[in-house]
């Protein structure tokens, strides 16, 4: 099943651990499984409006979701998700 | 020390203890330090920097440093120029140039550096890393190196020769990774939270953006304190832009200034302009570039993290973000170094052709005080100005040869 890489901020909520395999068809299904199992997940990274914060992104072997299909990106069971805040560097 | 600092998260203003740490728990909104001005302005004036040595340090009240900086190494105090040249050329008779190409690697990147290798060491990390668009890797090289640390520089694969020879030789590890900015980016903030190393630009990000404040500190002081109308300013992350705004506020809040109303304009390459194309459309929040695409390699930036908070200053100060095309922005590099001799990077082109590209359209007066910063040594991305420059003669050890030719071409007159 799919699996996905937890940032630190966010371990807090998987008993420490960095990577937990969630199954899913989708990354919207994922956040809810991820949710049901790890309670508190959701309101973490997602707004009142139930999008994804601003400073938060997901990304499924290695590309935003943005630039995919958002929470419906659907997925297969090798795929690597990473949840990723948002940083930079550059000028 | 009084304890004047302290972290704030930018979106939901939750305050954390000093640590190497970046972002909020609870939202993930970025964290900047948050000064207390009222303690800083009891013991900081005017002429008590006027009397410290030529460095960044000077304004060390205003960046988040207990000491132990390193005083030998000459950051920052760059000239700030006239560039009157420059300035007939675009129908401004006010301009300098804030020529931060003479650091001691040839980019601003060094105050950043300067003030993220000083935290790093004073957090106790034995490792210095960053992820870099080039002139960032050469700072971190150069400062590891000085201290002694370990340093590892994440690049992206197509980086300029210039810039990667010019990290490598302080003996950096260098990690070329065969991905866009972005790619590389998300990367080392994985890497990150595996690792217990100082990346300038994911844990100590918050401490090490400080650092870009003291071009504006220094262009004020060099102005002898008087804050110019203008300041055009190169945007990628958007760091550099929304640190000047800080540092204008800053300068009032401490009392160094009595107001200012300085307009801070961005600059953007039009082949990595999210920020510019959000500013045209009127939009407070911008959309990632997925495969950015211009010679200035150094904003090549598709999401930019402080591209909400650009737009934001840009509307609070009056400010206009603009993009510019390959083509302006090589035209500009030519421009800059045949009008002040100042042979700058793309970076600098780009602002430089935002700069007349503002005054052509009367947004900056002719009369008005303009300051553009020049932040990178052309030396570094010589590639783009390849065939771009003047043609040379070839002659052979005559001086008959050297009249004909260079007459034939109409550029001496035969004594």
């Amino acid at each position: 099943m799919p699996s996905v890489r937890i940032p630190t901020p966010l371990r807090s909520l998987t008993d420490g651990q960095n990577t937990v395999d969630i199954e899913a068809t989708t990354v919207g299904d994922l956040l809810r499984n991820l949710n049901e199992i790890h309670p508190g997940f959701s309101e973490r990274i997602l707004d009142e409006d139930g999008e994804l914060r601003r400073f938060v992104n997901i990304y499924v072997d290695g590309e935003d979701i943005r630039y995919r299909d958002g929470f419906e990106t659907e997925l297969t069971p090798n795929n690597e998700i990473s949840i990723v805040p948002s940083v930079a560097g550059g000028i | 020390m009084p304890i004047t600092q302290t972290l704030r998260c930018r979106e939901c203003e939750r305050t954390y203890p000093l640590e190497a740490t970046h972002i909020c728990e609870l939202d993930f909104g970025p964290l900047e330090l948050q000064f207390d001005y009222t303690a800083i302005r009891e013991s900081i004036s005017r002429d008590t920097i006027a009397s410290r040595p030529p460095t960044l340090w000077r304004y060390h009240e205003l960046l988040p440093v207990a000491g132990g900086w390193d005083p030998t190494w000459p950051v920052g105090f760059t000239p700030l120029q006239r560039a009157k040249n420059l300035g007939d050329r675009l129908g401004l008779s006010n301009l300098y140039i804030k020529n931060d190409t003479v650091n001691p690697t040839y980019s601003f990147k060094d105050r950043v550096v300067a003030v993220a290798i000083t935290k790093a060491r004073e957090f106790g990390f034995e490792t210095f890393a960053c992820a870099s668009t080039g002139n960032l890797a050469g700072a971190v090289s150069a400062a590891g190196a000085r201290h002694n640390m370990p340093t590892y520089v994440f690049i992206p694969s197509d980086l300029e020769v210039g810039k990667v020879r010019g990290a490598a030789i302080y003996g950096a590890q260098i990690v070329a990774v065969d991905g866009t900015y972005d790619e590389l980016n998300r990367l080392c903030s994985e890497i990150a939270d595996l690792y217990n190393w100082a990346f300038c630009n994911i844990n100590i990000r918050p401490y090490y953006a400080e650092g870009s404040k003291t071009l504006a500190f220094e262009t004020v002081e060099q102005l002898g304190w008087i804050a110019p109308d203008h300041i055009v300013a190169p945007i990628a992350s958007g760091s550099l832009y929304t640190k000047v705004g800080k540092a204008m506020r800053e300068l009032v809040d401490v009392g160094l200034l009595k107001q200012q109303t300085t307009r801070i304009h961005g600059a953007q390459p039009a082949g990595c302009a999210p920020v510019a194309d959000a500013f045209g459309h009127g939009h407070t929040t911008y959309n990632p570039v997925r495969d950015p695409n211009t010679v200035a390699k150094s904003l090549a930036i598709g999401n930019p993290a402080d591209g909400f908070y650009a737009l934001k200053l840009a509307k609070d100060v009056g400010g206009v973000i603009e993009s510019v095309t390959d083509d302006e922005i090589i035209e500009a590099m030519q421009l800059l170094a045949s009008t002040e001799g100042v042979f700058a990077e793309t970076a600098a082109g780009v602002t430089i052709a935002v700069l007349a590209k503002l005054a052509e359209r009367g947004v900056i007066g002719r009369d008005e005080l303009t300051v553009a910063l020049v932040t990178g040594n052309g030396l570094k991305t010589q590639e783009a100005v390849d065939g771009q420059t003047s043609a040379r003669f070839e002659i052979t050890p005559s001086m008959k040869s050297f009249e004909k030719t260079l007459a034939d071409h109409g550029v001496l007159t035969p004594a």
